[in-house]
């Protein structure tokens, strides 16, 4: 027997409800969460992981960020498994494995169904989208959501559509050299601010493209990747965060980057001095801006100004950004993450386009936002190193 | 303005007295009994501290805008009803409550501007959605 125990289980709860027409899944994953805690003697603010194989969406679209909502968890690790009926034993090793990585502490695996009532009754309400009522009978959408955190960044700290536009022209300066993205012509700030207004404050051109698109990466071990012949990329570091309603205290200046980028500097003992290329999830323009504020590019709230003056132009600004043309002018293939972590991949190899190739780039950070930064989103931060050849 | 487009929310035991309240005339949050916190969107389960002690309570139904936007672009909403302004009101009792801005000018809403809530009838005469107007 192995006395390497990298995590246990301190408490569990089984409902003892075998018919419930009368409560939401997510009221059912409340209850038992409350309970599992309660066996273990712990109180919601010491749950820092959280798993839940989302039962095919019943809870939300993105099921963890739709319970974390719900439940009001600030944690630090989240996953969403979904391999069935096993998934809940694979939730028992993701969770040590996270807690053996310092991921979290205390993690927390929530399942809840209605299989009967379903069955039974064919329910006249569908219940399975509670917090999503809330939003859906106003229109609240992904632009106008967006369009919100753009507004009380303005707001708080007078940044500026020509501000916002300077990111736009920055990608579309990069994509030009990018044969394959969607848009490849130069944009000026101009152009941008000059643009059909579709939700204000943004403008048609601080939006991302709508494209079809894939991607791919591989992790390996130490062991493989000394007998592979090309040039692997080292990840440092990684760190993820949530934010969402607060029980209604949402704040839209503030993103998940903030805490995601601040675990994944740590983890990785660089400090935002030591990026040479940044891939930084770019929906909107104000995605970009809040983003480069919360990871410390820049103080929170002069992120207008620290864009200004060509900042995210490759090869030679400050922090050179999305040197692909990111998802504003490239690839946003429904989600675009995928493509952050490319761009960082190629930028580490000198495998970017020429002209837009950071000089000897050795750190390069890859942020996603997912969700929606007016309402519930996820921030994840991956610091990579180049390992050399 | 012609509403039937709007989507009808869902109704079940969880949110149905908070629907009923709205086609009451009034707007309801939830109280923690065990922590006193007054939230918004409802749910049977605290999310500060997940006590199942939860309460109704009825809501002044005044606040002003925290933050707003003029949406041209809204799937399957009529487009005689766009420009659609959608606007976070922050609550007397807290909350920042997201929703819409109904009956004004796009122009005239600033953040901070008092508002109060009014409500939309839908389809169900049980089931009316709080929204909000400017107030002078």
């Amino acid at each position: 027997m192995t006395d390497d125990v990298d995590a246990y289980i301190a408490g569990a709860f089984e409902h003892p409800t075998r018919d419930a027409p009368d409560k939401s899944i997510a009221q059912l994953h409340a209850e038992v969460a409350a309970g599992a805690l309660e066996d273990a003697g712990l109180a919601t603010d010491d749950v820092d992981g959280y798993f839940t194989a989302g039962e095919n969406y019943q809870v939300g679209r993105y099921p963890p960020l739709a319970m974390a909502d719900y439940l009001g968890l600030d944690v630090s690790y989240f996953d969403s498994t979904d391999d069935g009926g096993s998934a809940y034993v694979n939730h028992v090793g993701e969770a040590a494995a996270a807690i053996a990585h310092g991921k979290c502490d205390v993690a927390l695996v929530t399942l809840a169904g209605r299989m009967r009532t379903y069955e039974r009754d064919q329910p006249e309400h569908d219940d399975t989208i509670l917090q999503e009522n809330f939003e859906r009978i106003y229109g609240a959408e992904t632009l106008p959501v967006y369009a919100l955190a753009a507004r009380r960044h303005m707001h708080e700290y007078g940044t500026t559509s020509e501000q916002l536009a300077e990111i736009r022209a920055a990608a579309a300066h990069h994509a030009q050299y990018n044969e394959h993205a969607m848009y490849q012509e130069p944009v000026s700030v101009e152009d941008v601010v000059e643009s059909r207004t579709v939700s204000d404050p943004l403008h048609l051109l601080d939006c991302c493209v709508v494209s079809d698109g894939a991607g791919a990466f591989v992790v390996v071990s130490e062991e493989v990747r000394r007998q592979l012949s090309r040039e692997c990329v080292a990840v440092l570091g990684h760190g993820a965060a949530v934010e969402h309603h607060d029980a209604g205290r949402v704040d839209l200046t503030r993103t998940a980057a903030r805490d995601s980028g601040r675990r994944a500097f740590s983890r990785a003992g660089v400090t935002t001095d030591d990026v040479d290329y940044a891939s930084i999830y770019d929906s909107f323009t104000i995605t970009v801006l809040q983003t480069l504020e919360d990871l410390g590019f820049c103080e929170k709230g002069e992120g207008g100004a620290f864009v200004e003056d060509g900042a995210l132009k490759a090869p030679h600004g400050v922090l050179p950004f999305n040197t692909d043309g990111g998802g504003l002018c490239s690839n946003h293939p429904d989600r675009g993450g995928m493509t952050k972590v490319i761009e960082a991949v190629r930028q580490l190899r000198g495998e970017a386009n020429p002209e837009v190739q950071v000089p000897d780039a050795d750190v390069a950070i890859a942020h996603g936002t997912g969700g929606y930064l007016g309402t519930r989103h996820a921030g994840s931060t991956a610091v990579l190193g180049r390992v050399g050849r | 303005m012609t509403w039937e487009p709007r989507p009808t929310p869902e109704v079940s035991p969880e949110t149905e007295p908070y629907w009923e309240a709205a086609a009451d005339g009034r707007l309801l949050l939830c109280e923690c009994q065990d922590c006193d916190l007054q939230y918004y969107y409802p749910r049977a389960r605290c999310p500060d501290c997940l006590s199942g002690d939860v309460e109704w309570v009825a809501a002044a139904g005044t606040g002003t805008v925290y933050a707003h936007t003029s949406t041209q672009i809204v799937s399957e909403w009529p487009e005689e009803d766009l420009p659609l302004v959608l606007a976070y009101v922050e609550l007397d009792e807290g909350p920042r409550m997201l929703a819409n801005l109904v009956d004004c000018e796009p122009d005239d809403v600033e953040i901070g501007s008092p508002v109060e809530v009014t409500f939309v009838d839908t389809e169900e005469p049980d089931v009316a959605i709080p929204v909000f107007e400017l107030r002078e």
